[in-house]
């Protein structure tokens, strides 16, 4: 073991996976991952082309280019940067690409904010991206070396996006066990594409497709999502059969089996929720956490299996669908249709708000007072808000 | 476990400190963590940094709001931020000032220590940047981390001479603190 920076811990993980070509444009607080990889490839430690552009719209151009043409590709962003990809990730999941991508999660303007939330990975939600969502340092790194496994097989070809939480887990120093290199090649192999672009078989990619066949391209995109749910549970096993660390498949649990309360959430929140559930236990109160890997592909029938004998079910988001309520709150709600437990939302940790023990200690007592009284009295709540400044 | 604030400006190396305190617990057989909360980056601005040492693995993440112990790298923050917030009865404030404890107006129970660790960097490096010596002073203070896994942190993180001269003023601000 040890102890790094969580972006030098991503940016060791993508040197042990061989990318050809990585191209990106620095934006706080995903700069330290791609300031390290560009250190690789200039002090000669990683053989790959590194290409610097004037955008994110750009670097993930770059990628989609690189990889139709076979090549591992690699690119990390946040926030304002990866809502400037937009329109890119589309063309990356309708191509088919297996890009990787390390999706620093940060809040949007307006009003400019650096820190984290996870409104601009849950804002992609729908471009035919693969969406992994990290607890600690060690699990954004080993899901980069997953995520080639994933995004490159031949039943999926589809790019993945890894939401890290920004600063919490960009800037923190913890100890961190890295992959050994012969380990990583054994577990991932050279990237074989079905096609690619070559002036010796020269083919388009992306040719305009009339009424008579885009849908069926849409609905092959969402049959390889559907098949990639299988291959990330597949790839989690593997992983823990080669490098003794397991993370859950789709969803991961924690004192869930007996639990009256569940909390479910994503990202660096988890560790934080996990000592709080300890805490609530030795109280004799009995809570678990549902935590998600996976976001898209949803994983409907993990978290129906897991919640099904709960009583309540409290959702985090650090998102919110303005106007509606969180986005994981209405994914959850969809999947417990008239069979699961009490479902209740709570929006918090928007734009760096620190989510402490005692605001996971509220939560579940809301949720215990939804039990009592057999319904939910305010389905979707901000959490601590600050009444002065409204 | 044992919670770490540390308080300065933004350029005296807030963040640099509480990374090091976190690398020589490492090294010293502890489980430990280490990260920032930025104002918006630039140079003055306050800027607090957080460390957490454990015999176990860490999973919390939130900020530290009861400190046991806490490092004041700029005494001018003292009235211009509560510095001394929820810092544990039982605990230690560490400030860097060339005054005595009780001449600060430090609103803590806790116990009160000071060095001139800015005096200490100016001999020793020629050049203000304290946080290093300070971190020494800690060491010594609180017992918590040993002297020669900072020193070892401190010459990892600057290679050379810069490095040496940089163990150099943890040592002496080390040997100035009283245990």
């Amino acid at each position: 073991m040890k102890i790094m920076e969580g972006s030098h811990a991503v940016a060791e993980a993508v040197k042990a996976c061989r990318p050809h070509v990585i191209s990106a444009y620095p934006i706080t607080p995903q700069t330290h991952i791609v300031e390290e990889i560009s250190r690789m490839v200039a002090d000669g430690e990683l053989a790959c082309e590194y290409i610097r552009v004037e955008s994110e719209h750009s670097a993930m151009s770059v990628c989609v280019g690189a990889s139709a043409t076979g090549a591992r590709t690699y690119t990390a962003t946040t926030s304002q940067g990866m809502a400037l990809m937009h329109e890119v990730l589309f063309n990356a999941a309708g191509l088919r690409l297996p890009i990787v991508m390390t999706a620093v999660n940060r809040a949007l303007s307006a009003p400019i904010n650096i820190w984290d939330d996870q409104q601009d990975a849950i804002s992609q939600r729908d471009t035919g991206w693969i969406q992994l969502h990290a607890e600690d340092s060690q699990e954004a790194s080993d899901m980069i070396i997953q995520a080639y496994r994933i995004a490159e097989d031949h039943d999926v070809l589809l790019p993945v996006m890894i939401g890290m939480d920004g600063f919490i887990l960009t800037h923190v120093y913890e100890p961190v066990e890295l992959c050994p290199q012969e380990k990583v090649d054994e577990f991932l192999p050279l990237y074989e594409p079905t096609q690619y672009l070559t002036p010796k078989n020269p083919l388009t990619f992306g040719p305009i497709v009339d009424p008579s066949m885009y849908m069926e391209f849409r609905y092959m995109i969402h049959e390889a999502m559907g098949r990639a749910k299988k291959k990330i549970m597949n790839v989690a096993s593997e992983f823990r059969d080669k490098f003794g660390r397991y993370y859950g498949g789709l969803i991961d649990t924690y004192e869930a089996e007996d639990a009256e309360v569940l909390i479910l959430a994503m990202g660096s929140v988890i560790g934080t929720i996990k000592d709080a559930i300890d805490e609530l236990r030795a109280d004799g109160k009995k809570v678990g956490l549902v935590k998600v890997r996976c976001y898209r592909p949803f994983p409907a029938e993990a978290i129906l299996e897991a919640a099904k004998d709960a009583k309540a079910i409290a959702v985090l988001d650090k998102n919110i669908s303005l106007g509606h309520e969180g986005a994981l709150y209405t994914d959850v709600k969809s999947v417990l249709y008239n069979k699961g437990p009490l479902a209740l939302g709570f929006i918090l940790g928007l734009g760096g708000r620190d989510i402490t023990k005692s605001t996971i200690e509220n939560i579940v007592a809301k949720a215990q007072k939804a039990i009592e009284s057999g319904r939910v009295e305010e389905e979707s709540e901000f959490v601590d808000l600050d009444q002065e400044v409204l | 476990m044992k919670e770490i604030r540390i308080h300065g400006r933004g350029g005296q190396g807030v963040v640099t400190s509480a990374e090091l305190l976190a690398i020589a617990a490492f090294e010293d057989g502890k489980f430990s963590q280490a990260f920032p909360f930025f104002g918006f980056e630039r140079r003055g601005a306050p800027i607090v940094s957080f460390v957490r040492i454990s015999d176990s693995p860490i999973r919390l993440r939130s900020h530290i709001y009861n400190p046991d112990y806490l490092i004041v790298q700029d005494p001018t923050l003292v009235g211009v931020v509560e510095v001394t917030s929820g810092v544990r009865p039982d605990g230690m404030v560490i400030v860097n000032t060339e005054k005595e404890p009780e001449k600060l107006e430090l609103e803590a129970e806790a116990q009160v220590r000071t060095i001139n660790a800015t005096k200490i960097a100016m001999d020793v490096l020629g050049r203000p940047i304290m946080n290093t010596a300070l971190i020494g002073a800690f060491a010594r203070a609180t017992g918590e981390i040993s002297v020669e896994s900072i020193k070892h942190a401190v010459m990892n993180r600057f290679p050379g001479e810069m490095g040496e001269k940089n163990a150099e003023a943890v040592q002496k601000a080390y040997d100035m603190m009283r245990g």
